[in-house]
C-alpha cells in the first residue's frame, strides 16, 4: 500500500513538473531545443518510474509506530526553528539547545543532556570559530 | 617514463608541509567515520565538505583531504565488523563473515592488521591501476563530442542503480528527481527561469552540497532518532584485541588471496554500477570458491577477511578512475567528491589532465601517501579506533547535525539553505524508509546541468535533428551498454541481492 500511495505522489508530482516545465516563458533567443525539452524528458521519465512503482509495489516497508513518527516530526520542527532562529539567538545559545534537544531524544539523561548541548556548541564554537576562523552566526551577545 | 615524471611532479604537489597535515587529518578522522556505524564514506566526505571549504583550501589541497577521508573511511569500515559483528559501512559488511568469529576466537588483533594490510594492498594496487588506466580513458573521452558526452550520463544513471538493484523503478525514479531539481534556477542557456515560483534564493539553483548534506547526514539523524538507540553500539572492551601484528605464516598464505581480489575489486570499482560494496561481494565469493577447500569460510578464515578488505579499498580506488577521467562518477562517494571539484570550478574530465596535471597527479601522490598513513595507523593505533567505537550515539549524532549546520552556514551564511537542507533531511530519511537509493538524487543534481547542456550542444549543432544522438558508433555503444546496465537487473538483480545479503540485513540504502 505504501509504494502505491509513494507511486501516485510521485506521478502528481510529475504531472506537477509537467506543468510548470509548459509555463515556463521562453525567451526570443533560444537555441534548437530550448529550456522546456528536458524538463520534460525528465516528467516523462518520473512519470513511468512512478506509476511501474504503484503498479508493482515492493513489499511494504517497516513503519515506526505513532509515537517513534512523531518523535521525527518533534526533531523537525526544532530544526527548522533552529534554522530560522540561528541568526536572531546567535550560534552559541541556538546550537547548545538544537544539539541539547537531540541527545535528550537520543536517550540522554537531562544532566548529560545538558552537557552534550553546551559541549558541542563550545566545541564547535571554539574548532570552527576561534580556530579555523570559520563565521557563525552573530547573535545578539556578538557569538 | 612520462607517467613516472608526472608522479613526481605529483609528490612535489603533494609533500608540503600543509598537504601532509591535511592528509593526516583526513585519514585519521575517515578511520574513525568509516568505524562508526551509521557514518559511512558518503556521510564522512559529505559533511567534511564544507569545513574545506570554509577553509579556504585550493582545490588540490581540498581534494588531498577529501579523498584521504574516503579512503581512511574505507579501512575504518572493518574495525566494526571485526570487533563488534556490525558492518561500519556497507562495503565492510562481508568482512562480518569472517573477521567477527576471528574476534570471538581471541584472534581481533590478528584480524584488525591482516585486514588492515589487506587494505593496504587492494588500495596500493588499485593506485596505480589508476595511473595507467586513467590517461588510457582519457584519451578515449577525448573522442567524445555532446551527443556522446550525453549518452555516457545516460548510462551513468541507468547502471547506478547496480546488478544488486532489486527495483529499477526506484533507480529511475531518484535519477529523475535528482535531475529535475538540478533544473531549478536560471536557465543557463538562455537566461529564464525555471521552475522558482517567484523565490529569488532559487534563481541561483538548488546547492548540491545543501542537498547532499539533507540526503546524506540529516537523514542519519532522523534513522537513529526513529530507532532510539542511544547507546555505544558495542562493548568492545569484552573483546580481548589480543596481538596487533600477523604472524607472517598467516600473511604469507593470505597473500596470493590479497592480490586476486585487489585485481578483481579494482575491476568492480572501474566499471559503472559495480562499486565497493560488490567489489568485496564477488571477492569474497570468488575466494570462497577457488580457495575455500575445507569449508573454513564463514568461521574466521583469515583469507575470507583478507578478500573483501582487499576487494573494497581496491574498488575504492577503481572508482576514482572514472569520475576523474570522464567526470562521470560510479560510485555514491566519488559522487560526492565530484560536486567538491565542481563547487572547486574545476570540471573533471579529459581536460583535467591537460589543464590541471597539478591537481590530478597531486591527487594521485596524496592517495599513496595517504595509504602508507593508514597502514602506520591502523596496524600500531588501531586501539585508538576501538575506542571511538563507544561513544554513545546520544553524544555523537547532535554532534554530526550540528556540524552539518556549522558547514552548510559557513559557505552561504542564509537561513534559508539550512531550511532547504532539514527538508532534503526528511526527504532523505522518507526515501529510505522506501527503499530507494539516494545516489542517483545526488548525481542527477550534479550532473543535471552538464547533461541538459550536452543534449541542446548536440541537438543544436545539427541543426535541431535529435537523431544526432545515436548517429555515430561511440555513442550507440554507450547507449547499448546504458540499456544492458540498465535491463540486468531486473533478470540477475534479485539473485544478486540476495546472496549478498544472505547474512545480514542492509544498512539502509547508501551504498559505498
Amino acid at each position: 500500500m505504501s509504494d502505491r500511495i509513494f507511486g501516485v505522489v510521485g506521478l502528481l508530482l510529475a504531472i506537477g513538473y509537467a506543468i510548470s516545465a509548459f509555463a515556463i516563458e521562453e525567451s526570443f533567443l533560444s537555441d534548437a531545443v530550448g529550456p522546456k525539452a528536458f524538463p520534460l524528458i525528465i516528467a516523462t521519465i518520473l512519470a513511468i518510474a512512478s506509476a511501474v512503482i504503484a503498479l508493482r509495489p515492493d513489499p511494504e516497508p517497516v513503519w515506526p509506530s505513532l509515537s517513534r513518527l512523531a518523535e521525527v516530526a518533534a526533531a523537525v520542527v526544532v530544526l527548522l526553528l533552529y534554522s530560522e532562529l540561528l541568526p536572531v539567538a546567535g550560534f552559541l545559545i541556538a546550537t547548545a539547545f538544537a544539539a541539547a534537544y537531540l541527545g535528550w531524544r537520543l536517550g540522554a539523561s537531562a544532566l548529560e543532556a545538558v552537557a552534550v548541548g553546551i559541549g558541542t556548541s563550545v566545541g564547535i564554537y571554539v574548532i570552527f570559530h576561534l580556530v579555523l576562523g570559520l563565521s557563525l552566526a552573530r547573535g545578539p551577545f556578538g557569538f | 617514463m612520462e607517467l613516472l615524471s608526472s608522479l613526481g611532479d605529483g609528490f612535489a604537489v603533494a609533500i608540503t608541509f600543509q598537504n601532509l597535515g591535511l592528509a593526516l587529518l583526513g585519514c585519521f578522522l575517515g578511520t574513525i567515520m568509516g568505524a562508526l556505524p551509521g557514518l559511512g564514506p558518503s556521510n564522512g566526505v559529505a559533511i567534511l565538505i564544507p569545513l574545506a571549504f570554509t577553509l579556504g583550501l585550493g582545490a588540490t589541497p581540498s581534494l588531498i583531504l577529501l579523498t584521504s577521508v574516503y579512503y581512511g573511511a574505507m579501512y575504518g569500515g572493518r574495525i566494526s565488523s571485526i570487533l563488534l559483528g556490525i558492518p561500519g559501512d556497507e562495503p565492510a559488511m562481508m568482512t562480518v563473515l569472517d573477521g567477527h568469529p576471528m574476534a570471538k576466537k581471541g584472534m581481533a588483533g590478528e584480524a584488525l592488521s591482516l585486514s588492515g594490510v589487506a587494505s593496504f594492498i587492494g588500495a596500493f594496487i588499485a593506485t596505480w591501476g589508476l595511473i595507467l588506466l586513467a590517461p588510457q580513458l582519457v584519451k578515449i573521452a577525448l573522442l567524445f563530442g555532446p551527443a556522446e558526452y550525453f549518452a555516457l550520463f545516460a548510462l551513468a544513471f541507468m547502471t547506478l542503480g547496480g546488478v544488486s538493484s532489486t527495483n529499477q523503478a526506484k533507480s529511475a525514479f531518484a535519477a529523475a528527481l535528482g535531475l529535475g531539481l538540478a533544473t531549478i534556477g536560471v536557465d543557463t542557456q538562455t537566461g529564464v527561469p525555471r521552475f522558482t515560483f517567484g523565490e529569488v534564493h532559487l534563481y541561483d539553483g538548488l546547492d548540491f552540497l545543501v542537498a547532499i548534506v539533507g540526503l546524506f547526514a540529516l537523514s542519519e539523524v532522523f534513522i537513529f532518532l526513529e530507532n532510539r538507540h542511544g547507546g555505544a553500539e558495542g562493548d568492545s572492551g569484552k573483546l580481548k584485541i589480543g596481538r596487533l601484528t600477523p604472524p607472517i605464516s598467516m600473511l604469507k598464505s593470505c597473500m596470493p588471496t590479497m592480490l586476486r581480489t585487489s585485481v578483481l575489486g579494482f575491476i568492480a570499482g572501474v566499471l559503472p554500477g559495480a562499486g565497493a560494496s560488490l567489489g568485496s561481494f564477488i571477492s569474497y565469493s570468488m575466494e570462497k570458491r577457488l580457495v575455500d577447500k575445507e569449508n573454513t569460510f564463514g568461521t574466521g578464515d583469515p583469507r575470507g577477511v583478507a578478500a573483501p578488505e582487499a576487494g573494497n579499498n581496491a574498488a575504492a580506488g577503481g572508482a576514482l578512475v572514472p569520475m576523474l577521467a570522464l567526470g562521470v562518477p560510479g560510485s555514491g562517494t566519488t559522487a560526492v567528491l565530484l560536486a567538491v571539484l565542481l563547487s572547486l570550478n574545476i570540471t573533471p574530465g579529459p581536460l583535467l589532465f591537460t589543464q590541471n596535471p597539478d591537481v590530478v597527479w597531486g591527487l594521485i601522490a596524496a592517495l599513496f601517501i595517504a595509504n602508507f598513513m593508514l597502514l602506520a595507523m591502523n596496524i600500531p593505533m588501531v586501539g585508538l579506533f576501538t575506542r571511538v567505537l563507544m561513544i554513545p550515539s546520544r553524544i555523537l549524532m547532535p554532534i554530526v547535525a550540528m556540524v552539518s549546520f556549522v558547514g552548510i552556514y559557513g559557505i552561504s551564511g542564509s537561513s534559508f539553505d539550512l531550511l532547504v537542507m532539514v527538508g532534503f533531511g526528511v526527504l532523505g530519511w522518507l526515501l529510505r524508509k522506501f527503499d530507494v537509493p539516494l545516489v542517483p538524487i545526488i548525481l542527477g543534481t550534479l550532473l543535471g546541468n552538464a547533461m541538459e547542456n550536452n543534449l541542446r550542444r548536440a541537438v543544436t549543432i545539427d541543426n535541431g535533428n535529435w537523431l544526432t544522438l545515436i548517429d555515430s558508433p561511440l555513442s550507440i555503444a554507450l547507449w547499448a551498454i546504458a540499456i544492458i546496465g540498465f535491463v540486468l537487473p531486473l533478470i540477475v538483480g534479485a539473485r544478486v541481492k540476495k546472496k549478498m545479503h544472505a547474512r545480514r540485513d542492509s544498512e539502509g540504502s547508501l551504498s559505498d
